[in-house]
C-alpha cells in the first residue's frame, strides 16, 4: 500500500513538474512551481527525512516561489514591448 | 516538425537520463557506515538531533561557507542599481494584508524561536527559523508596514548581513585556540557555541533573505 | 528499500527534464524554473542513494547536505532573479543577446 502511495506521489510530481516547465503562461508555470515544491516536502517526507521536508516547504517551495512572482508582478509593471517574451 | 537542434538536446537528456538511471540502479552497496559513526559520537557534539549535530559541529565548515554563499549572493543583489520607481511603494495597501500582518508577525517570532531551540532536539534549527522570519519579513514589506529601505543605511545592512559569518569565523577561530582545530568545539562548551552561533546565524540568514527580494 | 530506489529515479527524471528545458527555452525566468527543479532533481537523487540509516530516519549527512543545497539553491535563484530584472530593465527583454541571434 505505500509503495502505491508513492508512486502515485511520484507520478504526480513528474507531472506537475512538467506542466511546470511546458506552460505557456509564465504565471502558471510559478504556481506550478509552488505545488512542485510542496508535493516534494511530502518526498521528503515520505523518505523519512523531516529537517529537509520543512526547510523544501519554507524555503524552496515558499520563499522561492514568492521571489519569482515578485519578480513576474514587476515585469509586468513595465509595459515595454518585448518580443521576446512569447516563449 | 521538428528543428534539429531540439531533437539533438532532447536526444542527448533522454540518453543522459537512461544512463543515469542505470547508474542509480546499479550501485554496489555503500562501504563503510557514515550514519552508524554519526549516531555513536552525537553525544559529543552538544545537541542530541544528529542531522543538526551534523549541519553545526561535525561538517560546521560547510554550513560556514554555506552562510557566505547565502551573503554573497545578498550582497551582490543589493550591490545592483536600486529600481528607482519602486523606492517608494505607491501601491495602494490593504487593510486585510495589514491586519494579516500584525497577527502574524508576534506569531512568526514565536516560531523561529521555538524552531531555533528545539532544534538541538528535534528537525528544527537557525535556517528553518530563518526562512520563517524572512516569511514575515516579506509580509511586512506587503502590507507596507516594512518598506524595503527600513533597514537604512549602508551600514547596518552589511553589518546584519556580515554577522552570521563573522560570528561563525570567530567562534571556530576560539575554538581552535583551544583544542587546536578550526571549528572543533571542546565537548563541554558545544551546545552553548552551538547555540550561540545558531542565534546569530537565523538573524543574518533571515536578512539575508529578505534582502534577496527586491 | 526499493521505494527510496522509486524516489532516486523520480529525481533523474526531474534532472533529465530541467536539463532539456534549461537547453531549449530562452526565457530567463523560465530557465530559474528548470534550474530549480533541476536541483530538486539531485537533492532526491542524493537521498534516495544515501543508505538509510534505519526505516525511520534517513540518513542525517544526507539531510544535512540537502539543507545546504537548498539554501544554496535559493540564494542563487534570487541572485538570478535580481540580475534578470536588471536586464529587463536594460534591454526591456528576457532572453540573452545570444539566444536572440542564434535563431
Amino acid at each position: 500500500m505505500s509503495l502505491a502511495l508513492d508512486a502515485a506521489l511520484i507520478a504526480t510530481l513528474l507531472w506537475i513538474a512538467g506542466a511546470s516547465l511546458t506552460s505557456r503562461d509564465l504565471f502558471r508555470a510559478v504556481v506550478l512551481f509552488v505545488v512542485f515544491g510542496l508535493l516534494l516536502s511530502l518526498a521528503w517526507a515520505r523518505l523519512h527525512a523531516p529537517d529537509v521536508a520543512l526547510a523544501e516547504a519554507a524555503i524552496g517551495a515558499g520563499l522561492t516561489g514568492a521571489l519569482m512572482l515578485d519578480s513576474i508582478g514587476r515585469l509586468r509593471r513595465k509595459r515595454r514591448p518585448s518580443a521576446a517574451e512569447k516563449r | 516538425m521538428i528543428r534539429l537542434d531540439v531533437a539533438v538536446v532532447a536526444g542527448g537528456c533522454v540518453a543522459l537520463g537512461v544512463g543515469l538511471a542505470a547508474l542509480v540502479v546499479g550501485l554496489p552497496p555503500v562501504a563503510g557506515d557514515l550514519a552508524g559513526l554519526v549516531a555513536s559520537r552525537v553525544g559529543d557534539s552538544g545537541v542530541t538531533h544528529p542531522v543538526t549535530a551534523v549541519l553545526l559541529n561535525f561538517r560546521a565548515y560547510d554550513t560556514l561557507l554555506e552562510v557566505a554563499v547565502l551573503m554573497i549572493a545578498a550582497l551582490a543583489a543589493r550591490a545592483l542599481p536600486a529600481e528607482q520607481a519602486e523606492q517608494r511603494d505607491t501601491r495602494p495597501g490593504s487593510p486585510v494584508l495589514e491586519a494579516l500582518a500584525r497577527v502574524a508577525l508576534p506569531l512568526a517570532i514565536l516560531v523561529a524561536v521555538h524552531l531555533l531551540l528545539v532544534g538541538a532536539s528535534r528537525p528544527g534549527g537557525a535556517f528553518h527559523a530563518a526562512a520563517v522570519l524572512t516569511g514575515a519579513g516579506v509580509l511586512l514589506r506587503l502590507a507596507h508596514e516594512l518598506p524595503a529601505h527600513a533597514i537604512a543605511g549602508e551600514r547596518r545592512a552589511s553589518l546584519l548581513l556580515v554577522a552570521g559569518v563573522a560570528v561563525f569565523v570567530a567562534v571556530g577561530t576560539g575554538a581552535a585556540g583551544v583544542t587546536g582545530h578550526f571549528l572543533g568545539y571542546p565537548p563541554a562548551w558545544a551546545g552553548e557555541l552551538i547555540l550561540l552561533v545558531e542565534s546569530v546565524l537565523a538573524v543574518s540568514i533571515a536578512f539575508a533573505l529578505w534582502a534577496l527580494f527586491p | 528499500m526499493t521505494s527510496n530506489v522509486l524516489y532516486a529515479l523520480a529525481g533523474v527524471a526531474l534532472i533529465v527534464m530541467g536539463l532539456a528545458a534549461i537547453s531549449l527555452q530562452t526565457h530567463l525566468l523560465r530557465r530559474v524554473i528548470a534550474f530549480n527543479i533541476l536541483g530538486s532533481g539531485v537533492f532526491l537523487v542524493l537521498l534516495g542513494v544515501a543508505p538509510g540509516r534505519s526505516a525511520h530516519a534517513a540518513d542525517p549527512i544526507a539531510q544535512a547536505l540537502l539543507l545546504t543545497g537548498i539554501v544554496v539553491a535559493v540564494s542563487a535563484t534570487g541572485l538570478a532573479l535580481a540580475l534578470a530584472r536588471r536586464l529587463h530593465r536594460a534591454t526591456g527583454g528576457m532572453t540573452l543577446d545570444a539566444d536572440d541571434d542564434a535563431r
